[in-house]
């Protein structure tokens, strides 16, 4: 099987603060990692490859610094990474980012064959937004498959997957090529042994440039992203509460029950 | 610049044959955004058999709708719903599509936006009109739910955004309302499907937790110090007929399942009552329930952010509060 994982580098959002005095992120000394989904992403590819052979390529936009990020993948059973990184691609939304991969996959292709899978996670943890998956399928005229929790079983034409759809699941059978992303699951990513960290340290990790893709200047960075960003601010969360401390905790529980039932809530 | 794209359009999803809450919750946002641009609000239903919720969304407030309603759509499917949406738009050309945040709404949504070109604005929470250029102002958290952004898509049409279920409040359903409902007859060749539906597991071990529906939610966070102290939040769900949820470090630390997650990065609620039971509120955590009617927080430590949403807020050791809560309710309800 030829897979590919595309992973993004985020910053840990579940470290990040509000600093209280300027209401403004604290991104320092917040660290860069492999965003989570993404590595339930790459821990399916791995089991398919153990399972069915095949390669495992992963591929990462972003900044050189995001090399960490492939480097961490390689060492968690990826074959071979590619960092897509220039500064025309920078700014580029969802449409933009999503049309950069599909641009890259083509390339990468022409090395290594067509691919049958290409996995993501369900959405990155600093965006959030769950498109670029789906808007790389759409770009190649491929099948997708979304909130994926399992990837079943892999035919010579089809993949069989098990998908989370609120109140109930979905087994799915997807044609190939197919892009599937995924959510957390039983299939916790592995850690890296001591001995693969040593050996992809310096793995040599090609990038791939705007040059190298051919896209033209109109449907990458700003200039190809339809949405703009008009401004950014800080949630603010300011309830007016009842704040209920009683001598002891007992006292507290039905001071509670006494207000909650003046208000009918009980 | 785009006088052509007129009229607001809201995505009624439809589920076993009924209307997913969202859609019905976004003609209320839909209305006040369409009279604030003088366009007409538009429900699209797609589904098998859906005139009734053709006539429901004219009661939540659409003045007409649009049905494509045909056996071929009887369950959701990416490219047969992405087709019927691309014909539709490319014929009458709205200049906004709202779709529900639902899975389904995830998933047609960057399909449909990419193969229009367009711009996509994801899981929005706030909705309005930017004063300076008539564009929809899509407000959306990011970063985990630490920074919102407010996102426009001014140079090309559709706009399109998918909002957050439960954000907005249903508006009054007036069943005397009357609008025209318009039947587009849509051909799409079975080619073009590219997945196949082979089972539908309604009582998957996930599902039994469901949240997104609970009237009343008890969780449990950090806390709770073990997983065996998940009793303390089961015996009151329990007494209270209450769903149980957790905060993301209960699950991390594998003291309940992901299924029970509420936040970020596991599900979205707003019940009637919400407690939440020695969670500090990290704002990953509060995206998730900030919505719900009313708040009670249990939390030993006084500046925890978790009281800054919380309607009631009991400053004490939730092992020796919990119990006295559930003997109390229990005692209240045999009565």
């Amino acid at each position: 099987m030829n897979i590919l994982v595309c992973v993004k580098q985020v910053p840990d959002t579940t470290e990040i603060k509000i600093d209280p005095v300027t209401n403004t992120l604290i991104r320092a000394g917040v660290p860069s990692i492999v965003n989570t989904f993404d590595s339930y992403a790459l821990e399916q590819a791995v089991r398919l490859k153990e399972k069915y052979g095949g390669a495992v390529t992963v591929i990462c936009m972003g900044p050189p610094q995001a090399k960490a990020a492939i480097r961490e993948c390689l060492s968690k059973g990826a074959d071979r990474g590619y960092l897509i990184s220039g500064k025309e691609f920078s700014g580029s939304d969802t449409l933009a980012t999503s049309y950069i991969l599909a641009r890259t996959v083509a390339r990468l292709e022409k090395e290594w064959g067509a691919f049958d899978l290409i996995l993501c996670g369900k959405q990155a943890i600093d965006g959030d937004t769950g498109q670029v998956g789906p808007e790389m399928a759409e770009h190649m005229k491929i099948a997708q498959v979304t909130f994926v929790s399992e990837v079943l079983s892999v035919e010579a034409s089809a993949v069989t997957v098990r998908r989370d759809n609120e109140d109930r699941e979905e087994i799915v059978q997807a044609y190939l090529p197919a892009v599937v992303t995924v959510v957390k699951s039983a299939a916790e990513p592995r850690f890296p042994s001591f001995a693969s960290i040593i050996d992809t340290w310096d793995a040599e990790i090609p990038v791939i440039t705007p040059a190298d893709i051919e896209t033209g200047g109109e449907r990458i960075g700003l200039n190809g992203s339809p949405t703009k960003v008009k401004k950014t601010f800080t949630p603010q969360f300011v309830k007016k509460g009842v704040v209920i401390r009683e001598k002891s905790p007992k006292d507290s529980a039905l001071k509670l029950l006494s207000l909650m039932s003046d208000k009918a809530l009980v | 610049m785009f006088e052509e794209y007129k009229n607001l359009w809201v995505y009624i999803e439809v589920m076993d044959g009924k209307a997913k809450n969202v859609g019905l919750e976004l003609l209320n946002p839909g209305r006040r955004l369409a009279d604030q641009n003088a366009e007409k609000l538009v429900a699209v239903v797609v589904g098998n058999d859906v005139e009734h919720i053709a006539k429901q969304a004219i009661a939540y407030g659409a003045d007409e709708a649009i049905i494509v309603d045909s056996d071929i759509f009887d369950y959701y499917d990416t490219d047969l719903f992405t087709s019927a949406f691309e014909s539709l738009i490319l014929k009458y050309k709205p200049s906004t599509l709202l779709i529900g945040a639902t899975n389904n709404g995830r998933d047609i949504g960057p399909r449909l936006a990419c193969r229009l070109k367009t711009g996509l604005t994801a899981d929005c929470t706030g909705l309005d009109i930017d004063s300076e250029s008539g564009n929809i102002a899509w407000t959306r958290p990011a970063f985990g739910g630490n920074l919102m952004a407010t996102i426009l898509c001014p140079n090309t049409r559709p706009q399109i955004g998918t909002v957050r279920p439960g954000v907005f409040k249903k508006g009054t359903k007036d069943d005397t309302r009357s609008g025209r409902i318009i039947r587009e007859d849509i051909v799409i060749p079975e080619s073009v499907r590219k997945t196949k539906l082979l089972e539908v597991i309604r009582e998957a071990a996930g599902a039994a937790v469901n949240l997104e529906d609970a009237q009343i939610i008890v969780s449990g966070g950090r806390g709770l110090g073990k997983a065996e102290n998940f009793s303390y939040v089961r015996e009151l769900a329990a007494a209270l007929g209450a769903t149980v949820g957790s905060s993301r470090a209960a699950v991390d630390a594998g003291w309940i399942p992901y299924a029970h997650q509420v936040g970020q990065t596991g599900k979205t609620v707003m019940p009637k009552l919400y407690f939440a039971c020695g969670i500090s509120g990290a704002i990953q955590h509060l995206a998730g329930m900030s919505s719900s009617d009313k708040i009670i927080a249990i939390n030993k430590d006084p500046n925890a952010p978790i009281f800054k949403v919380a309607d009631y807020g009991i400053v004490g050791d939730l092992f020796e509060v919990l119990p006295v809560l559930t003997t109390e309710i229990k005692r209240m309800r045999g009565a």
